[in-house]
């Protein structure tokens, strides 16, 4: 049992910390913003060295690393909250590189592993016709995997180039997936799909431990410098208690998040269990955080030129591409309690 | 990174739950309404077994156990609402004694608190003074070779059950606060010490103690005179080591989930038909995940050999602030039914909610308020200016 980096989980989380920090920086997202919300430069590079097929085996080309390790990359990703669908693609390699996704096109699972190809996943099934809805990424990836009437469907095809406008400015777009080709049908769909979808919420709730100890350092550093009374507004004691409230949750999140992602590994009988609690937690502590921080800035924290906002807004968009978190809730209380007998 | 326990660590949990099914009964968990969260038995055998000794670190002479099985044990006596309050409070006594103690009170006091046959108890609060433990004030003063005591302690948890204090006492009043502290293991039969109860909201008893010309020979002397602040860091380092509490809530949680399965309410769905029931119960049960997330990191860090601090505060603040939530929600879920208590024939389940409900907030007091430990958060973990004296 080890709770804290191995030396080269440690070496990763350095020169992918440094590459965030130089590469996506609060212009470079407030840059992406102005755009379809991707930062093609930074995906180059990360491309480069490896990060979006690294969770992929690597007989098909990838990095062979666990989840844990790609999890280490996302949240450093989730700190700089950089513009570039990390996430969802690095789940779509690996799902295109087992079981039901190896019967992909040729040449998808290479391109795609590579990072030439971008990929995203519909974390909602396409609706009727075929449409999936507001698809993370949806914007920019070049390929698409998602339900449609229950199977399991990769999309190819050009991708919009733009956005659907969004509280955080995030790569939201409808793609069509009617002509999409099927990977699996019936129960190894739902398999397949689920199983990914359970690695996209144990990332998630990593990257958004990165956002939280983030948003926190910001927070620190600000009320540290920031002087009200004659004296850093950092050594009043509401100041401080909300921080240390804040930095307790997201320390909790940090911990339960990556306890998550050891039991997507392990393939724990509850590994879906906890990464669904993991994202949930996350997601409220990343929102708690960010909103005590952007308070402690007063009034620049409101402001567009400061960074709080960036991500204020990003804590709470990331958990609603999946959908209200009350269906979220919903699905692990029918998971525990069987599901709900009609009202009266 | 790796979260999963060891193989061992699973298999002593379940040498804990045979040990737990053999030697814990219902009347031991019942027995506690009288206050005392503490058994004799139970305790006898926990000693017996070899995990009171075990518990003290190894480089004082203690077994050493594994800090990552140490915290299983907590874990499963919590989970199963054994009272073993005085297993800690020996544990750290023992510690103490180990660490800082002269031959006398080694051979004195050492193996009767590991065979379980004595108990210790704490004395550090007083009642002008908690959270500042070092403005204690109870005085001893020399007296030839030995020591005079005159003073009163508050929330003597245990004293009324227990063979020794340690308690804390000023020996200099004219130097600056944390340096004129003195500990001493006092033996509770010395003539001029009394002890009365103190009751509480909770089911949970505690003491005030009265020291009245406490005469008492240096050997009983804890470390240094005036080096009292010293012995109690290393009080606090060993209380992180045992300290348990991790786990309070999923005895509620599940019957919570009892009484929402089973409960039958006029014209209205079951409760656990009831989606804010439904997600008040899934939100507790991520909190308790993150307990164990907390719980399983510290005993990993000690385990390896790493001495943790903040992480420790970060733990209890969030176990006790979610378990006092935890019980208001399900207090309010039953309602009127909720409020009977277990002198109730008709109370759900002995009225363990109602019961956890008023033990709760003494959870966010004692060892260190929520509030003294957000400063430590801020201060240690932060790294924000210090906001008190
Ligand atoms: C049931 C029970 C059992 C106990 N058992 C023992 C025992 O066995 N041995 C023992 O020695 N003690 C014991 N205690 C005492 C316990 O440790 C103290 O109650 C605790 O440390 C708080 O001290 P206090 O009660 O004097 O509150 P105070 O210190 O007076 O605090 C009052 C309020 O002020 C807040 N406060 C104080 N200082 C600060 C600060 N710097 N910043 C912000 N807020 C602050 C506190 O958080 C609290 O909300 C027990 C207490 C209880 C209730």
């Amino acid at each position: 049992m080890r709770t804290r980096y191995s030396e080269d989980q440690q070496a990763v989380s350095e020169a992918f910390g440094e590459l965030f920090a130089r590469e996506s920086t609060a212009e470079a997202v407030r840059a992406a913003e102005a755009g379809c919300g991707f930062d093609r430069g930074l995906w180059d590079k990360l491309a480069l060295a490896g990060a979006p097929g690294m969770a992929a085996p690597a007989t098909d080309g990838g990095g062979g690393a666990s989840l844990v390790d790609l999890a280490v990359v996302v949240h450093e990703w989730g700190r700089r909250i950089a513009s570039v669908p990390l996430v969802e693609h690095a789940v779509v390699a690996r799902l295109l590189c087992t079981g039901a996704g190896r019967s992909a096109p040729d040449g998808l699972r290479e391109a795609v592993v590579s990072g030439e190809l971008v990929a995203t996943l519909a974390l909602r099934p396409a609706a009727a016709g075929g449409t999936a809805r507001l698809v993370p990424a949806g914007a920019v990836a070049d390929v698409v995997a998602g339900l449609r009437d229950g199977d399991l469907v990769l999309g190819r095809g050009e991708p919009p180039g733009q956005a659907r406008p969004n509280t955080a400015d995030l790569p939201l777009a409808d793609r069509d997936l009617s002509d999409a080709v099927i990977l699996a049908t019936g129960g190894s769909a739902r398999g397949a799909f689920d199983a990914a979808l359970t690695e996209w919420k144990a990332l998630m709730s990593v990257a958004y431990a990165g956002l939280a100890t983030e948003v926190l350092a910001m927070g620190v550093a600000y009320v540290k410098q920031r002087h009200q009374f004659g004296v850093p507004v950092g050594s009043f004691q509401a100041v401080q208690h909300g921080l240390a409230d804040a930095a307790t949750r997201a320390e909790g999140a940090r911990l339960l998040a990556f306890r998550a992602a050891c039991a997507v590994d392990a393939a724990n009988a509850g590994a879906d269990r906890l990464a669904s609690m993991a994202l949930l937690f996350s997601a409220e502590s990343a929102r708690f955080a960010s909103d005590r921080v952007l308070q402690y800035h007063g009034g620049y924290g409101y402001s567009a030129e400061y960074d709080v906002q960036l991500y204020y807004r990003r804590a709470a968009a990331w958990l609603l591409q999946l959908g209200e978190p009350a269906s979220e809730i919903a699905r692990l209380s029918d998971a525990e309690f069987g599901p709900k007998v009609g009202a009266a | 990174m790796d979260f999963r326990l060891p193989a061992q660590a699973e298999a002593f949990r379940a040498e804990v739950q045979e040990f737990l099914a053999e030697h814990l009964t219902a009347e031991m968990i019942a027995a506690t309404r009288d206050g005392t969260i503490h058994s004799p038995g139970l305790h006898r055998a926990i000693a017996d077994r070899g995990w009171l000794s075990g518990a003290v670190p190894a480089e004082l002479g203690g077994g050493g156990m594994d800090p990552v099985e140490l915290c299983v044990l907590l874990e499963e006596l919590q989970l199963h609402q054994a009272p073993a309050d005085a297993l800690g409070v020996a544990v750290v006594t023992v510690s103490m004694i180990l660490e800082h103690g002269n031959d006398f009170l080694r051979a004195e006091a050492v193996p009767r608190l590991l065979s379980g046959e004595a108990l210790g108890c704490f004395g550090y609060s007083e009642p002008e003074s908690g959270s500042d433990v070092a403005a204690a004030r109870t005085r001893a003063v020399r007296d030839g070779d030995g020591w005079i005591i005159n003073g009163s302690k508050m929330w003597t948890t245990l004293a009324h059950v227990a063979d020794y204090v340690l308690l804390l006492t000023r020996t200099d009043p004219d130097v600056p606060k944390h340096r004129g502290l003195t500990f001493f293991v006092v033996p509770l039969d010395t003539p001029g010490i009394e002890i009365r109860p103190v009751a509480t909201m909770g089911t949970e008893r505690s003491n005030a103690t009265f020291y009245d010309d406490v005469r008492l020979g240096d050997e009983w002397r804890l470390g240094e005179v005036n080096g009292g602040w010293d012995v109690m860091k290393t009080a606090l380092k060993y209380e992180r080591g045992i300290a348990g509490g991790q786990f309070p809530s999923p005895p509620v949680i599940e019957a919570a989930i009892d009484w929402a399965r089973t409960a039958r309410r006029a014209d209205r769905p079951r409760p656990i038909d009831d989606d804010t029931v439904r997600h008040r119960l899934v939100q507790a049960m991520i909190d308790v995940e993150v307990c164990r997330s907390f719980a399983y990191h510290t005993a990993a860090l000690a385990s390896q050999g790493e001495m943790f601090g903040v992480e420790g505060s970060m733990t209890k603040l969030f176990a006790s602030e979610s378990y006092k939530k935890h019980c208001a929600w399900f207090l309010d879920m039953m309602g009127a039914e909720g409020l009977l208590t277990h002198d109730d024939p008709g109370a759900h389940m002995d009225g363990l909610i109602e019961e956890h409900f008023r033990h709760a907030p003494v959870t966010a007091i004692y060892g260190g308020t929520s509030e003294i430990n957000r400063n430590l958060v801020a201060e240690g973990w932060l790294g924000l200016p210090r906001s008190r004296s």
